[in-house]
């Protein structure tokens, strides 16, 4: 970052503006604005609603749209099959929602669009959205854990065949792992999201830093770390779909521990 | 030295644990290259613990650059 009056943050990219104002938006005291997350959220839920609608047609032959449609949900459904057995079925809808939306979000906060002026943001680069997600990714493992289970769901922290004084320790072990689940679930995804955003500003930063120093400055470091920015914007495109199968994956395998208790 | 000096130097201390997520993500994949160049039936079944090995990977990685975060922006 240079001391001149080009002077680029890359962590600026990440605040949250209230679009309309803050004044008037308050229900009991709580702050409801509508901000810039809020209206990437919005954007993302149309543009997937849109994506599914498009392969509802229920044609005999698949066109290639609802082929798409279809191979992400025949691909969601393989995974919770795989990871929970026939009992994954009832869960498509949630893992499957939360992966698209997870997806395009992410691929949503990469598109080139502010060359026509409008800067997309990636929500899923706060920890509030991304710990939200796994709160509720984990609430479901607790609900149909403790419902499915009762009591006997805490057999899940202590393995079979665990010898009798090791017990109590193996047990806060697994118990604290267990616990820390929705934590790595969110900053998993949060971190991944804001490393990739910040390592793409700071790039640009040396390409309008140096363009700015001059034509020799231009060409020996803007022009490398423009290319740079190129393939890590195609890095970013493959972590993008990477973390949201992690996400949907780790949340499919957590619910195995609770229908199934290993 | 001061505080806020301090400060950055720890995070960029932190750039270490970067480094040794690099590794560790190249070692999940490479011993899964190295597996599936052995036996390619068996590759594709275990396409999703790759991605699960290679999640954890980097997630604790990541927690180094949490800690270069916190260094700079909080404490």
């Amino acid at each position: 970052m240079a001391a001149e009056p080009a002077k680029v943050d890359p962590m600026y990219q990440f605040t949250i503006e209230p679009l309309f104002g803050s004044a008037n938006w308050e229900i009991a005291g709580f702050n409801i604005a509508f901000t810039n997350s809020a209206m990437w959220m919005l954007i993302t839920t149309v543009v997937l609603g849109i994506f599914v609608w498009g392969g509802m047609k229920r044609e005999l032959v698949p066109g290639r749209w609802q082929m798409a449609v279809e191979t992400f949900t025949g691909f969601v459904e393989n995974m919770l099959e795989a990871n929970i057995g026939k009992a994954g079925r009832k869960y498509v809808p949630y893992v499957f929602s939360l992966f698209m939306f997870i997806l395009f979000a992410n691929i949503l906060g990469l598109l080139p669009l502010g060359i026509v002026g409008l800067h997309p943001f990636t929500f899923t680069s706060h920890f509030t959205i991304t710990g939200v997600l796994a709160a509720i990714s984990f609430s479901i493992v607790l609900i149909v854990g403790f419902w499915k289970h009762g009591f006997h769901f805490f057999s899940l922290f202590v393995p079979h065949g665990t010898p009798l004084p090791m017990i109590p320790a193996i047990f806060l072990i697994e118990l604290v792992s267990f616990a820390v689940r929705p934590f790595s679930l969110a900053l998993r995804l949060f971190v991944a999201m804001m490393a990739g955003h910040v390592l793409l500003e700071v790039l640009s930063s040396f390409v309008i830093d140096g363009t700015n120093a001059g034509a020799h400055f231009g060409l020996l470091v803007g022009l490398p770390s423009f290319l740079l920015m190129i393939g890590i914007c195609a890095l970013e495109i493959l972590v993008a779909g990477i973390q949201a199968y992690v996400f949907a994956l780790l949340t499919s395998l957590y619910i195995n521990d609770a229908e199934n208790l290993h | 030295m001061d505080v806020e000096a301090a400060k950055l130097v720890g995070a960029g201390l932190a750039a270490i644990g970067a480094g040794m997520a690099a590794i560790g993500v190249g070692n999940v994949f490479g011993s899964f290259l190295e597996s599936a160049l052995r036996n390619p039936g068996a590759a594709d079944g275990q396409q999703g613990r790759l991605f699960i090995g290679f999640a954890a990977a980097e997630l604790l990685g990541l927690l180094a650059f949490v800690v270069a975060m916190i260094l700079i922006f909080v404490a």
